[in-house]
């Protein structure tokens, strides 16, 4: 009853999707306070953490697509985010600023590895695509570190940021922050619409019964790889800013730990909701900051916690706060 | 003499060493019901898969409105206009029931490359899938949650989702599997309505709607057919009667 009544809020019943609104909403808002509050306390550190949380959210929300939306559970996702990153800190290094040039380089860069390995990849399914998505992403990585030109294994550090057309404005911490902010709202809102498109309609079916999917005359292969090229542009968007924010890039953005953040991100957020990956991220960097300041083996408290929300929370931390806010509404479907 | 809108041209499929459908030709005439009835494990689910194109057959042809469609993938032959049911219900679960009935008819509408615009409230797809939840008494069940219906309820939303895609032909494998008795009876009346628009090649094991909806008969035994017939032919067929209706009746 649960179950299905959360998956119908999923789906967009008005009533579960008024609410949803409210809390993204709300969330955004509480975003954008963060440099205010910076400056009281803490002296800029919170903005940037703010800014890596939201960086990771708008991977989170790219992978929620396939994962939540399209059953595809990607344990390669991170190699799009490091393409991103990579074609940023290559372009720096290089001396191309302009971000008109960079962001078109990170798109074809990020969408070509998707349609070729995206290609392959879904002739699989369960296990063995998650199998050949990591192999793909771990190729992508010690490629990656082989770059002796951008610093190899150790990375490539940035000197100066991107140029939006003779504006400042990735250069300033602000700048920066509403930047990232606004790709966060923006990305938000298209896989949102996506979800309850006649695109996303035929990858959410295609998830639960692909069978009956295809004997309506759709092809569900066509509907996934596409889903899986533009959850790679969303990432590789993700990596442009991951780039920007912390002016240092490395493999260590594309390797198969990042991949399983992301997952757990989504996992614990809550699949195929709403605001399951940016609830899921956010609450990622908060837990990350809380534990690590009580222990360096922070992870051991939060390992198990991801079990905990995993056998129990249903539908995630997202699931978890609507039924906070309306019981009634999970009774009612 | 008009030609067959489906046509099951010498169809043979082994799966190892056991031959699950041996040399079968079938056809189905406009406006024509076609029965395929068989004991259990006679080939006939495998025989509408290899139609569909779920399987693949080792050898012979499917040619539906005289095109050879035994290389086209399943979403292809959808698309030609092949509709179907299956035995073990496959539906949408956690789609509403009108949801369900609206995804087929928006394949059928084409331009399902869309990202932004809000399917659900398309009014289009939403008034095709409402009439065809009528057609099949579900009218009133359309904002449910297609997993939560009944039994008999989701073997009707199958047929309302095969309806929606506007097919030429009607592949029905045991459309009344685990129903009552009188909702068969309400099932066999709304097939014999729709008999005249689209043909249908049905398997069921319920005699009673045999009977009164096939124009034909065929008796599949072991994967292979060994008798074709109306349905007087096939009642009165003493191999027919042997491996099959003897069966049901002792």
């Amino acid at each position: 009853m649960t179950a299905s009544a959360l998956s119908a809020a999923a789906d967009g019943r008005p009533a579960g999707r008024r609410c949803a609104v409210g809390i993204a909403l709300g969330i955004f808002v509480l975003l954008a306070l963060t440099p205010l509050l910076s400056q009281l306390y803490g002296g800029g550190y919170l903005t940037t953490l703010a800014m890596r949380a939201m960086i990771l959210a708008i991977a989170a929300i790219s992978l929620d697509l396939l994962i939540g939306q399209g059953g595809m559970v990607s344990f390669g996702h991170a190699a799009f985010v490091a393409l991103g990153a990579y074609a940023y800190g290559i372009a720096i290094d290089e001396g191309v600023y302009s971000i008109f040039a960079i962001l078109p380089a990170a798109f074809a860069a990020a969408g070509l590895f998707a349609l070729v390995t995206g290609a392959i990849s879904l002739r699989t399914r369960g296990v063995y695509f998650i199998m050949i998505t990591l192999a793909f992403a771990q190729m992508l990585y010690f490629a990656m570190g082989s770059l002796s030109r951008y610093g190899a294994d150790d990375g490539l550090t940035l000197w100066s940021s991107a140029d939006v057309a003779g504006t400042g404005l990735l250069k300033s911490d602000t700048g920066l922050f509403l930047s990232i902010l606004a790709a966060l709202v923006g990305v938000w809102l298209l896989v949102n619409r996506i979800a309850v498109s006649r695109f996303g309609r035929v990858l959410r079916a295609a998830r639960q019964n692909p069978t009956r999917v295809a004997t309506m005359g759709y092809s569900v292969f066509r509907y996934r790889l596409t889903a899986y090229v533009i959850a790679a542009l969303i990432a590789a968007l993700a990596g442009v800013f991951w780039g920007a924010q912390a002016n240092f890039v490395s493999p260590a953005i594309g390797s198969w730990q990042r991949s399983g953040d992301l997952i757990a991100i989504v996992v614990l957020g809550g699949m195929g909701s709403r605001n399951g990956a940016l609830i899921g991220a956010l609450f990622l960097v908060f837990i990350e900051e809380v534990l690590s300041g009580i222990t360096h083996d922070w992870r051991l408290i939060f390992g198990p916690m991801l079990v905990l929300i995993a056998l129990y929370a249903h539908g995630g931390l997202a699931g978890w706060i609507e039924r906070l806010q309306g019981p009634r509404r999970s009774g009612g479907g | 003499m008009t030609d067959p809108v489906l046509e099951i041209d010498r169809l043979t499929k082994s799966f190892g060493a056991l031959c699950v459908t041996d040399d079968v030709t079938v056809t189905l005439m406009p406006g024509e019901c076609h029965a395929l009835i068989g004991p259990n494990g006679a080939g006939k689910s495998t025989l509408v898969h290899q139609v569909s194109g779920l399987v693949r057959p080792d050898r012979g042809r499917i040619l539906f409105q005289g095109r050879d469609v035994t290389a086209l993938s399943q979403h292809a032959r959808a698309q030609a206009g092949l509709g179907r049911s299956f035995q073990i219900t496959s539906i949408i679960p956690e789609f509403t029931a009108l949801e369900n009935v609206a995804l087929a008819a928006q394949a059928r509408a084409g331009k399902s490359f869309r990202f932004f615009r809000d399917a659900g409230r398309e009014r289009a797809l939403n008034e095709t899938a409402r009439a065809c939840l009528g057609q099949l008494g579900l009218g009133d069940r359309g904002d449910l949650v297609a997993g939560e219906l009944s039994h008999g309820e989701k073997r009707l939303l199958e047929l309302a989702i095969a309806l929606a895609g506007a097919p030429k032909a009607l592949l029905l494998d045991e459309p009344m599997a685990g129903m009552g008795r009188a909702e068969s009876a309400t099932l066999t009346q709304t097939l014999l309505g729709l008999k005249a628009r689209y043909p249908m090649l049905l398997i069921e094991h319920d005699m009673e709607a045999v009977f009164t909806l096939a124009d034909r008969v065929s008796v599949l035994v072991a994967g292979a057919i060994v008798a074709t017939g109306t349905p007087k032919e096939i009642r009165n067929n003493p191999q027919a009667r042997a491996a099959y209706l003897g069966e049901a009746t002792a």
